[in-house]
C-alpha cells in the first residue's frame, strides 16, 4: 500500500517536472499566435509558477526516492511510435536517478532566478515576450535532457536548447553583431547535433532500442556497466565526444561562447555561466560508463579537457571585459569537469557542475550592476581607489610570452581556422558549381544571357 | 477484389477544380476569381479529406469510387486510391487552398487561377491514378500550367521545355518498349533504365537538376511551388519504376539522390537570391525522399513517406511565407539584411517554425520521418548513409541564414504596415497546427506509412524483380501488368 503511494506520488511529481516548462511554453506560444501576447506581469507570474511547480515536484521526488530507499524511478509515458515487426520504437522515457535529479533540480532553480531577474532587467523591452518564449523553449530542453531515459529524448531535448540558445543569442536582432554570432553558434550546434544524431542511431542499431538501461545496464548510476562491446563503444563515443564538445564549447568549437555574450544578460547567464554550457559535461557524465569501456575514450576526453583548460586560462587572462572573462573563466571550470569526467570521478563532476554553475550565475547577474555600484562606492568615498593589479603595461616580454599573449588575443585563432581551412573553401566551390549551374541555364536558354554574378 | 469508397470523392475532387478552371477562365475581375478559386479548392480540400476519412474506415489497402463515371464510360477506373496517395490528395489539395487564399490582391493579376485550379486538378488526378498510359498524359498535362504561365509572362521557356520534353519522351519509350519487347532482357534493360532517367529528371535528381531553379526564377513563386511541392517525381517512382526495376538501378538512384541532397544544401547555403534558395532547400528535401523510396526497404520507405508529407507541408507554409514577404517588398536578396521581423512577426515566426519543421527537428514529422530514415540507409549503405545527416546539417544552418537574412539584422523603415493580413494569418496558423500536430503525435502517421511502404514492396516482390538474379525477370510483359494492374488484386498476405 505504502509502495503504490509513493510510486503515485513520483508519477505526478515526474509529469509535474516535465509538464511545467511545456505548460509555460504552450500558453506564451499560444497567446503569440493568437496576436494577444500575455501582460508582462502576467508572463512573469505563470513562469515563476511553473518553475515553483516544476522545482516541487523534483524536490518530492527526491524525497520520496530517499523515504523509500530507491535509487531511481524510470516514468514511461508509452511509445511515441511504434513499428514492431522491425523492431524499432521511439519510447518517450524519463529517468529520475542520483544524476538527473540534482541536474533538474538546479536546472529549474536557476531557471527561476534567472527568470525573476529577467522579468525585470527586460521590463518594456520590446523583446519580452519573445525572450520568454525562447525561455522556455530552453528550460523544457534542459529539463527532458536533464531527465531523459532514452538517447533519443536526450536529443529532443538537445535540440530544444541549441536552438534557443542561438535564438537568444540574436535576441538584439535588429543589430548585425548578434544575428551573425548567432548563426555562428547555431552552425557549431548543428554539427555538434548532427554527431549525436548519428551516435543515437548507432545506438539503437546496436541496442534494439534508444534506453539507456539498455547500453548503461540495470544498475544505478554511477555503478552501471556499459553493455555495448569496446570497439562499439569506441566509435559511438567519439561521436558523443564531438556532441558534447560542441555543446560545451570545448576545443576547437571554443569561439562561439565569448560570442555569445551578445545575447542579454539573464541568457548570456543561463549559457555559459550556468546551464548550457554544462551540458556537454552532463551528456558525457550520463554515458560515462561507456567512456570506461575504452581507454582510448578516456585518454581522449581527458586530452580534450587538459587542452581547452590550457586555452581557457590563456585566453581568460587577456580579457577586457568582464562578460568575456567570465565566460572563459567558465569554459576553465567546465574544461577541469571534463578531466574529472575522463578520469572516473563522477560524483566530484556533478558536485562541480552544482556549484560551479551557481556561482558563476551569480557572478554574471551581477555584472552589469558591478560598475555602477563601483563608481558609487567611489562617489561616497570621495576619491579614486588604487587598482591594485597596477595598470603599467609590460614591455619587458620574451618572444615566447608574445607569442602566448597573441594566441591568448586571438582567442586560439580557432574561428579564423574553421573559417580560413573549412567554411571558405566549402563556400567557394559551392559558389563554383553555381556560376556553372548559371552558365549552363544560359547556354540552354533562348536569350542566351550572361550569367549574373551572385 | 478492390473495394469500393462510399461517395464518388476521387472523381469529384478532380471534377470541382476542373469545372472551376473553364468558370474562372472566362471571369476577368482577378478579385472576383481568386473567390471562386478560393471556395473551389475549399470544397476540394473538403472532398478529399472525405475521401481520406471514408478510405480509412474500409481498412483496405485500395479502393476506388462508388458508381464511378470514368467506369461506366471506360470500362474501368483509371482512378484509385490506396494507402500511398490517400494522404498525399488532402496535402495537396490544403496546399492549393492556402496558396490561394494567401494570394495578395496587388499580386492576383500576375497569378492566373484559372491554371492554378487547371493545375490542381490535373495532380490530384496525377496522385489517383495507377494506370501507366492515363498517367504519362496527366504527367505531360501538368507541365502546360507552367509553361503557358512562362509564355504569357514573357519568360524563356527554353529550358524547362527540353528537361519535360525529355522526361516525358523517355518515359514513353521506356513503357512502349517494356510493353512491346519486355521479354527480351536487354531491351526490359534499356526500357528500365529510360524509366528511372525519365523519373530522375522530373525529381530534380543531380546532374538532371536546373530545370527546378530556372522554373522559380520564371514563373510566380505560386506556381512554381504548386508546381513541385506535391512532388510528383516522387510518384513517378511509386507507381512506375519502383515496380520493374532492378535493386542495383534503385540503389543507384538513391546514392545519386542523397549526392543531390547534400549538393543541394550545399548550393542553399551559397544562394542569395531568396527563390533559388528555396529551390535548392526544396530539392534537397525531394532528393531526401526519394534516396528513401529507392532504398526499397520497410523502415527507410516509411521514413521517406514521412518526409513526403512533413516536408510537403513545412516547406509548403516556408514558401507561403516567402512568398508574403515577397509580395510586400519585392524580389528578396540574401546578400543583405532586411530586419523584418518587428513589421511582420507573424510570417517570421511561420518562415522559422515552418523551416525548422522541414529540416527534422524535434516535434516535427520530418523529424520522425529523419530518423527513420537514417536507419533504414544506414542498414544498407552505413557510410553513404551518413550523408543524409550532413545534408540535415547543412539544411538547417541554411534556414536559420535565411531567416536571419530577411527578418533580422537591421531595423527596416516602412511607411506603410507590411503586417500579416487576417487570411495570411489564417493561413500561418493552419500549417503550424497541421506541421506540429503532425510532429507531436506521429504515431497513426507512422503506422499508416509503414503499412503502405509494406505493401509496395510486397507488390514489387510479387513482380519477381527482388528474386534470383538482379535484373529484370524475362516474363517482362508480366510485370508491365503487374504494374498496370497494380490495384486489381490484394497483395499476397495483406
Amino acid at each position: 500500500m505504502v509502495q503504490c503511494g509513493a510510486i503515485m506520488i513520483m508519477i505526478i511529481c515526474g509529469m509535474l517536472i516535465v509538464a511545467s516548462p511545456a505548460v509555460l511554453l504552450v500558453t506564451i506560444g499560444l497567446s503569440l499566435l493568437a496576436g494577444h501576447p500575455m501582460s508582462e506581469r502576467g508572463v512573469a507570474r505563470l513562469t515563476q509558477m511553473m518553475v515553483s511547480a516544476g522545482t516541487l515536484g523534483a524536490v518530492c521526488m527526491l524525497a520520496t526516492l530517499l523515504a523509500t530507499g530507491q535509487v531511481r524511478f524510470t516514468l514511461e509515458l508509452g511509445r511515441w511510435f511504434d513499428l514492431p515487426i522491425e523492431h524499432f520504437h521511439f519510447t518517450i522515457k524519463f529517468l529520475f536517478d542520483r544524476l538527473s535529479i540534482p541536474f533538474v533540480i538546479l536546472s529549474l532553480s536557476l531557471c527561476g532566478i534567472i527568470g525573476a531577474f529577467a522579468s525585470r532587467y527586460l521590463h518594456r523591452d520590446e523583446g519580452y515576450s519573445r525572450f520568454f518564449l525562447l525561455y522556455s523553449v530552453f528550460m523544457l530542453g534542459m529539463v527532458v535532457s536533464a531527465v531523459a531515459g532514452t538517447i533519443e529524448t536526450l536529443f529532443l531535448g538537445w535540440e530544444l536548447v541549441g536552438l534557443s540558445s542561438a535564438l537568444l543569442v540574436a535576441f538584439f536582432q535588429t543589430r548585425l553583431n548578434p544575428v551573425t554570432n548567432g548563426l555562428r553558434v547555431w552552425s557549431i550546434y548543428r554539427f555538434a547535433d548532427g554527431a549525436f544524431l548519428l551516435a543515437a542511431l548507432v545506438l539503437h542499431h546496436l541496442t534494439g532500442g534508444g534506453d539507456l538501461e539498455l547500453m548503461m545496464g540495470t544498475a544505478p548510476w554511477p555503478d552501471s556497466v556499459c553493455q555495448i562491446s569496446s570497439e562499439h563503444a569506441l566509435l559511438v563515443g567519439i561521436l558523443l565526444i564531438v556532441a558534447a564538445a560542441g555543446k560545451s564549447a570545448l576545443v576547437p568549437f571554443s569561439g562561439w561562447l565569448p560570442r555569445a555574450m551578445e545575447g542579454p544578460t539573464p541568457s548570456s547567464a543561463i549559457f555559459y555561466g550556468a546551464l548550457s554550457v554544462h551540458l556537454g559535461a552532463y551528456l558525457l557524465l550520463r554515458v560515462g560508463p561507456m567512456l570506461e569501456k575504452s581507454f582510448v575514450l578516456q585518454m581522449l576526453v581527458v586530452s580534450l579537457g587538459v587542452a581547452t583548460a590550457i586555452f581557457a586560462a590563456m585566453a581568460a587572462s587577456v580579457q577586457t571585459d568582464v562578460k568575456s572573462s567570465l565566460s572563459l573563466a567558465s569554459l576553465l571550470q567546465v574544461s577541469i569537469i571534463v578531466v574529472e569526467i575522463g578520469l572516473g570521478l563522477r560524483y566530484l563532476a556533478l558536485i562541480h557542475i552544482i556549484g560551479h554553475a551557481s556561482m558563476r550565475t551569480l557572478q554574471l547577474l551581477r555584472a552589469p550592476s558591478l560598475l555602477r555600484d563601483h563608481r558609487a562606492v567611489q562617489n561616497n568615498l570621495g576619491f579614486s581607489q588604487p587598482d591594485s593589479q597596477g595598470s603599467q603595461p609590460t614591455t619587458d616580454l620574451t618572444s615566447f610570452q608574445l607569442r602566448c599573449y597573441r594566441f591568448a588575443m586571438e582567442r586560439g585563432n580557432f574561428d579564423t581556422t574553421i573559417d580560413e581551412r573549412v567554411t571558405q573553401p566549402f563556400l567557394r566551390l559551392f559558389r563554383k558549381f553555381d556560376t556553372w549551374e548559371r552558365r549552363w541555364i544560359a547556354f540552354l536558354s533562348v536569350s542566351n544571357d550572361k550569367p549574373e554574378k551572385p | 477484389m478492390m473495394r469500393d469508397l462510399h461517395f464518388p470523392w476521387l472523381e469529384l475532387s478532380i471534377l470541382v477544380p476542373a469545372l472551376a478552371a473553364v468558370v474562372l477562365y472566362k471571369i476577368r475581375d482577378q478579385r472576383f476569381a481568386q473567390q471562386v478559386a478560393f471556395w473551389a479548392s475549399g470544397l476540394t480540400v473538403c472532398l478529399t479529406i472525405g475521401e481520406w476519412i471514408d478510405f480509412g474506415t474500409l481498412g483496405t489497402f485500395s479502393a476506388q469510387d462508388h458508381g464511378s463515371l470514368v467506369r461506366r464510360l471506360f470500362g474501368r477506373d483509371f482512378f484509385v486510391v490506396d494507402e500511398l496517395s490517400a494522404p498525399l490528395l488532402p496535402m495537396t489539395a490544403i496546399l492549393f487552398s492556402l496558396t490561394i487564399l494567401a494570394t495578395m490582391r496587388s499580386k492576383a493579376g500576375r497569378f492566373s487561377f484559372w491554371l492554378v485550379m487547371a493545375s490542381e486538378a490535373i495532380i490530384l488526378a496525377t496522385l489517383s491514378c495507377s494506370f501507366a498510359t492515363v498517367l504519362i498524359l496527366l504527367l505531360l498535362l501538368s507541365t502546360l500550367p507552367p509553361w503557358i504561365e512562362m509564355r504569357k509572362r514573357g519568360s524563356d521557356t527554353r529550358v524547362f521545355a527540353i528537361y519535360m520534353s525529355a522526361h516525358i519522351a523517355m518515359l514513353i519509350v521506356g513503357i512502349v518498349l517494356m510493353r512491346m519487347w519486355g521479354q527480351i532482357p536487354i531491351i526490359s534493360n534499356t526500357a528500365a533504365f529510360l524509366l528511372v532517367l525519365s523519373s530522375l529528371i522530373r525529381a530534380g535528381v543531380f546532374p538532371a537538376h536546373s530545370w527546378i531553379s530556372d522554373l522559380f526564377e520564371k514563373t510566380t513563386f505560386g506556381t512554381a511551388l504548386l508546381f513541385v511541392a506535391p512532388m510528383t517525381g516522387a510518384y513517378v517512382v511509386m507507381r512506375l519504376v519502383l515496380p520493374v526495376v532492378p535493386v542495383w538501378a534503385l540503389h543507384a538512384v538513391a546514392v545519386l539522390a542523397l549526392v543531390t541532397a547534400v549538393y543541394a544544401a550545399g548550393m542553399s547555403l551559397v544562394q542569395f537570391d531568396a527563390r533559388r534558395f528555396f529551390a535548392y532547400l526544396f530539392l534537397s528535401h525531394s532528393s531526401l525522399v526519394l534516396a528513401g523510396l529507392e532504398i526499397a526497404t520497410p523502415i527507410g520507405m516509411t521514413g521517406a513517406l514521412c518526409i513526403w508529407l512533413g516536408t510537403g507541408l513545412s516547406l509548403g507554409g516556408f514558401a507561403l511565407a516567402l512568398r508574403s514577404v515577397e509580395a510586400r517588398i519585392g524580389r528578396i536578396s540574401l546578400a543583405q539584411y532586411h530586419g523584418l521581423f518587428d513589421h511582420m512577426p507573424y510570417l517570421g515566426s511561420l518562415f522559422l517554425l515552418a523551416g525548422l519543421a522541414s529540416i527534422g527537428f524535434p516535434g516535427s514529422l520530418a523529424f520522425v520521418g529523419m530518423e527513420l530514415l537514417v536507419e533504414g540507409t544506414v542498414e544498407v549503405y552505413p557510410i553513404v548513409g551518413m550523408m543524409i545527416v550532413l545534408a540535415a546539417v547543412l539544411n538547417g544552418i541554411s534556414v536559420l541564414r535565411a531567416y536571419f537574412r530577411i527578418f533580422t539584422g537591421t531595423r527596416h523603415v516602412a511607411t506603410i504596415s507590411l503586417s500579416a493580413r487576417p487570411a495570411e494569418r489564417f493561413v500561418v496558423i493552419i500549417i503550424i497546427l497541421l506541421v506540429l500536430g503532425a510532429g507531436v503525435w506521429p504515431g497513426a502517421a507512422v503506422k499508416s506509412r509503414y503499412h503502405a511502404a509494406d505493401i509496395l514492396l510486397k507488390n514489387r516482390q510479387a513482380t519477381g524483380i527482388d528474386h534470383g538474379s538482379e535484373t529484370i525477370e524475362p516474363d517482362g510483359q508480366s510485370a508491365l501488368d503487374e504494374l498496370l494492374n497494380i490495384h486489381e488484386d490484394e497483395p499476397a498476405g495483406h
